[in-house]
């Protein structure tokens, strides 16, 4: 799994506005791939996961309860949404991944496909 | 890209090749060179350079009537997290666990950019909150605390007579 700019392979519009690159862990076992992302402030109905190819896009927009009027003095945090872009390589299996998003940690797991599972091969000595 | 700079002078050394290779300050190019990095990786870099890899990002607005701080601190449990207010300061801490896997197991980890550990950020709030009307929520990984301001404080139209 490797990373891409999303500016070199997106031409669209959309993704080409300001966003946050969020922070990600990326392990890896012999079962396959978990990355773990944070993406405060983002409800579950706007996490955005897109497998295209052999291309994974995590992103979001951010949607805060703001009292009306409310002036911002000191933002941290001053774009509206999160986007990251990454290579999946081969031996993963794109159709079988599976997400949970709890208290803003997207949680992703890419299986390895059942060919490329580590096999322990027997010795023979005669 | 500013690695590979400073690989190159160490490698060659000499005063003499220093001067044709960098014919400029090498060391005002490099700032120069940090800052354009900067510029371009960070849309907006905060005043204090805690845009990135601060835990959790402050945000503190306020409107007449409240002041509001929003922390971005994801994957807590919520019961754990304490938020403080002590003297018109107000203490967010906390711990987030760590996710990796122990060191004996049979995984590698290719990228490790999240926080982990305890924390703790402090907010120096104006002179005219109210410290007895506070209330916090923690939603989709962000605590919201909303401190009302005192009555008195709040502007009013003085008529003149």
């Amino acid at each position: 799994m490797s990373e891409t700019s999303a500016a070199s392979k997106n031409t669209d519009a959309r993704r080409n506005e300001a966003v946050l690159l969020p922070p990600v862990d990326v392990i890896e076992d012999p079962s396959g791939i978990t990355l773990y992302a944070d993406m405060p402030g983002v409800p579950k109905d706007k996490l955005e996961l897109e497998v295209e190819g052999d291309t994974l896009t995590i992103g979001g927009t951010v949607a805060l309860t703001v009292p009306q009027g409310m002036e911002a003095s000191h933002a941290e945090v001053s774009l509206p949404g999160y986007r990251r872009v990454f290579t999946l390589s081969k031996e993963l299996d794109a159709d079988k991944v599976s997400a949970e998003f709890n208290h803003g940690v997207l949680r992703l797991h890419i299986p390895r496909a059942e060919h490329a599972k580590p096999r322990r091969i027997a010795v023979q000595v005669d | 890209m500013v690695l590979a700079l400073v690989a190159l002078t160490t490698r060659f050394g000499g005063a003499d090749m220093y001067r044709t290779l960098f014919p400029r300050d090498l060391f005002a190019e490099l700032d120069r060179l940090q800052r354009e990095m900067q510029q371009a990786f960070e849309f907006s870099p905060s005043i204090r350079g805690l845009g990135r890899g601060g835990y959790p990002a402050l945000n503190v607005g306020g409107t007449p009537q409240t002041v509001e701080i929003y922390a971005f601190a994801p994957g807590l449990d919520p019961g754990a997290i304490e938020v403080g207010l002590d003297r018109g300061v107000l203490t967010i801490a906390g711990e987030r666990k760590a996710k990796l896997p122990a060191e004996r197991e049979k995984a590698t980890v290719h990228i490790n950019e999240r926080f982990a550990g305890r924390f703790r950020r402090v907010v120096s709030l104006p002179d005219d909150i109210d410290p007895d009307a506070v209330s916090a929520d923690y939603r989709d990984g962000v605590l919201h605390v909303s401190i009302k301001r005192r009555e008195s404080a709040t502007p009013r139209r003085i008529s003149v007579e």
